[in-house]
């Protein structure tokens, strides 16, 4: 390509009338290096931006993982021990999270792209959705400690933080859902139909089968945002130390986010536990962006097997 | 059973969740109104949004929000100022120069940027940035505007990176074909048609990369630096509007003026949110190129 | 697929039920509050867990503010808290259905902290509000050199800010451009980094990346503190809803007893008696 280019080059040169016809396109193909060069630089910048970040968290943080890290208590006021609860936390808090949302997510989905009457009222909702997407984390936050903390006397605790979370997440599945029901083809659904197939047995065993990696998809990338959000979870579960697991989910919990946010900011020994916060930053951001590789992996793979 | 009845048993089913969903979020909005609006009867509209003193704690109270909207205006403009030629530009890059290789590694790099959680980026910025800002310019302190808007265009990046490069994508191919052919250069070909046919696209995307720096909550929250003055240098600590709410939501007594005054401050940055998204909606389906069939 | 996903499924309950059988706890004590008193409660929950395995103790910190809010809102069992309960948050409680209870645990100074580079050691309680209106600027007004101050407070929800407030600053306000933290750790942190700075923190907190100043001359001690000659000394409560019982008031006869407050004096404060 390039050669031909150059071969190109030469010879529209060769065929230009004067000099000022060739300074003229000398002067384009400058723009044009010095435009390419720019961009390459920007793409560039933002490659080395997020290798040395994650290079820095890394080898900061590798240094306090160790197998007692992932599995002990915090011991001596959070200056030695592990992180385990902190884990454990957090896996717990998305669990429910993703519990609540996707059921909901789906379905609405499914009768917004399905059943409903698609018209002003739809367009609405799915407006109201896609603004919910993008509301501030500590809305919810507001929200939930509001709701479920005061006023239902959840008090804070992980079904408080797990409804939260799942509320912060649903217009994600919602969207998501539906962008992957859209991409079904329609004449799947035609043909379906065309064979005296019911539109719930269509439904049920064509459109949502095929529809599953996208929805699976959007589900896992909603379970890495609940896993890494903290402004949800500052008032209604999370707590800076528990000596115990939880019993029941009516119990505070330590979660990874919080973990490093309380350490860093609010800790009594905030030089000392430095090692410990940038340890429990490399396992949350190992923790998220291996929970997103999954999803993009997943999806690349289910494109390539795609029957149509 | 009928068939029929099934059918609609079914469909009403799905309506039921679909409404527990809808409800569910319209109840978030109405919540921070009735919790939020009680305010308004301590303070007019006017005083809250454009008062210049916020000391929610005092006897008497004030609430002026004014320091910290413009607390969160200026970090998002600083760090669109960063963000949108980086992201754009890399779009460019990834849908019209990239080899074949380095588009498949590059692509779910910027999308795995995205998913970075917000508090790893707003710990690295407090203890990475922060004194190397305090250090190197003298200031007297690394938590400020400049900060903070850094690490922000890292968050709004990956967002109009990606979203422009879908709209560049989606060009049709017969634009860059008729260019071509009329004897531009590949430069004059992305500068004069293909960015303007997806500028839509990039608007939007440039919208809602701004929408993600206004409500981010924790970056600000730990490098911002905290003060609620209306900032005199870029080198100056701010609070935005998250900021704020997040440091202050815990001590506010419930239904207490503190406690809606936060809510209020939670409205007004619902309704900024909203406004940048119906714009980034409006733009995205009025504009819309619709591919080559029209031609 | 699917069977890779029913085996993540199985293992995540698997993880579930070896966290339950392992640390099955039977009653919890929620505290919530003060980052000062928060190093006593948890070294104290540390220690009362050992022999009482059966009770969990979940800890937050947060402020003053927060722990007395949480209490009226009735998320907590114990606020943690640097100073006393304040009118409004009684008539609040009241309102709630709560009667907090004060008990006293610990006594505490207030410690003015700068940089270990700043030359200055001694500041008058004037020169100290001035400072923090902002109407002080630069560090030779006070006999330093000559710098800017950064000023380094609290956020409101503290009652170490609220303390240093009635004390020092006497109703008037913090300047806007005070450099807001949410602990005493975060304020030493700040100071530690910053040459300029100025801060305030708990007693238990002064390490040796700051430097104390004395207050008038007067270093803080324990026996200044406790003799009332220290101009900011306060005590430190933990507050409960109406007079406890069960393992909340177990908790808490533990912290003012002997071996408590060996806990309080090995955390930095100051013990009762």
């Amino acid at each position: 390509m390039k050669m031909t280019n150059n071969i190109l080059k030469q010879e529209i040169m060769e065929s230009l009338p004067d000099r000022e016809a060739r300074t003229f396109v000398k002067w384009r193909y400058f723009k044009q290096n010095l435009f390419f060069s720019v961009v390459r630089l920007s793409a560039l910048i933002i490659v080395i931006s997020l290798g040395g970040f994650l290079f820095y968290i890394f080898i900061n943080g590798i240094g306090a993982i160790s197998w007692d890290f992932l599995t002990l208590y915090p011991k001596d006021s959070m200056t030695k021990g592990g992180i385990m609860p902190a884990i454990l936390g957090t896996i717990y808090l998305t669990s429910g999270a993703i519990i609540i949302a996707l059921p909901l997510g789906v379905m609405t989905a499914v009768y917004l792209s399905e059943y409903a009457r698609q018209g002003t009222v739809v367009r609405i909702i799915r407006v109201g959705v896609n603004c919910l997407a993008g509301v501030p984390s500590i809305v919810f936050g507001l929200f939930g400690l509001a709701l479920f903390v005061v006023f239902f006397q959840f008090g804070s605790c992980i079904l408080s933080g797990a409804l939260t979370l799942g509320f912060l997440i649903l217009p994600t599945i919602i969207g998501a859902s539906e962008e992957a029901l859209k991409s079904v083809p329609q004449t799947f659904r035609e043909a379906s139909l065309a064979l005296g197939v019911s539109k719930w047995q269509t439904i049920f065993r064509i459109v949502l089968p095929n529809a599953l990696p996208g929805i699976m998809t959007g589900s896992i990338l909603g379970i890495g945002r609940a896993a890494g959000e903290t402004a949800p979870i500052m008032f209604t579960a999370a707590a800076f130390y528990t000596a115990k697991l939880p019993a029941s989910i009516f119990d505070e919990v330590m979660a990874l986010p919080y973990h490093i946010y309380v350490l860093a900011t609010a800790g009594t020994h905030i030089e000392q536990t430095r090692p410990i916060q940038y340890g429990t930053a490399l396992v949350l951001v190992a923790l998220v962006l291996g929970i997103d590789l999954a999803a993009i992996i997943i999806r690349s793979y289910t494109r390539k097997k795609r029957r149509w | 059973m009928s068939r029929k009845l099934k059918e609609t048993i079914i469909k009403n089913i799905f309506f039921l969740f679909a409404l527990v969903s809808i409800f569910i979020l319209a109840l978030i909005v109405v919540f921070l109104f009735r919790e939020g609006l009680p305010i308004f009867k301590v303070v007019s509209i006017k005083d809250f949004i454009f008062g210049s003193e916020w000391y929610p704690t005092y006897d008497p109270p004030d609430f002026g929000i004014w320091p910290l909207i413009v607390g969160s205006l200026i970090v998002t403009f600083f760090s669109s100022l960063i963000a949108i030629p980086l992201g754009v530009l890399s779009a460019i890059y990834i849908s019209e120069l990239a080899p074949y290789w380095i588009k498949e590694i590059l692509k779910p790099a910027i999308e795995l940027l995205a998913a970075l959680p917000s508090v790893v980026l707003g710990f690295f910025g407090m203890v990475v940035l922060a004194p190397w800002l305090q250090e190197t310019f003298d200031l007297p302190t690394g938590l400020n505007i400049v900060n903070a808007s850094i690490i922000l265009a890292i968050m709004a990046v990956p967002t109009i990176s990606s979203i422009s490069e879908d709209a560049l994508y989606s060009v049709p191919l017969e634009f860059k074909e008729a260019s071509y052919a009329l004897g531009a250069t590949k430069f004059e070909t992305i500068a004069g048609i293909i960015v303007p046919a997806a500028l839509s696209g990039i608007s939007t995307a440039i919208i809602l990369g701004m929408a993600r720096a206004i409500g981010e909550t924790m970056v600000v929250l730990m490098v911002a630096g905290g003060s609620a003055a209306i900032p005199e240098s870029i080198f100056d600590s701010v609070r935005p509007m998250p900021a704020s709410i997040a440091a202050e939501m815990g001590e506010a007594p419930f239904r207490s003026g503190h406690y809606h005054a936060l809510f209020a401050t939670g409205i007004v940055l619902l309704f900024l949110t909203f406004f940048f998204n119906l714009i980034a909606d409006y733009i995205s389906t009025k504009f819309k190129e619709v591919g080559s069939a029209t031609l | 697929m699917v069977r890779i996903v029913k085996i993540l499924i199985l293992s995540l309950m698997c993880l579930t039920l070896v966290g339950w059988n392992t640390a099955f706890a039977g009653k919890t004590i929620v505290i919530k509050g003060s980052t000062t008193v928060l190093p006593i409660a948890q070294a104290a929950a540390e220690t009362y867990m050992k022999t009482h395995p059966e009770i969990n103790i979940s800890i937050s910190g947060g402020g003053s503010g927060n722990g007395i809010k949480a209490l009226v809102d009735k998320s907590t069992d114990i606020a943690n808290s640097s100073r006393f309960i304040k009118p409004k948050e009684v008539e609040l409680a009241i309102k709630n259905g709560v009667y907090p209870v004060p008990h006293r645990i610990a006594v505490d100074a207030i410690v003015p902290i700068v940089h270990p580079e700043n030359p200055v050691n001694n500041l008058t309680i004037e020169q100290m509000n001035l400072i923090y209106q902002g109407k002080i600027k630069n560090w030779k007004d006070v006999g330093g050199k000559k710098m800017q101050i950064v000023v380094v407070s609290r956020d409101t929800s503290s009652g170490t800010y609220e303390v240093w407030q009635k004390k020092i600053l006497n109703k008037a306000k913090v300047t806007p451009r005070a450099q807001m933290q949410a602990s005493n750790g975060a304020v030493v942190q700040v100071v530690s980094k910053n040459k300029y700075a100025i801060g305030y923190i708990g007693l238990g907190y002064l390490d040796s990346s700051v430097k104390g100043i004395k207050v008038h001359g007067i270093n803080a001690s324990a026996q200044a503190a406790l003799s009332g000659v220290y101009p900011i000394a306060r005590p430190l409560f933990m507050f409960t809803d109406g007079w406890p019982n069960g393992a909340v008031a177990d908790f808490i006869n533990f912290v003012v007893s002997p071996k408590g407050q060996v806990i309080v004096k090995k955390e930095g404060y100051i013990p009762l008696y």
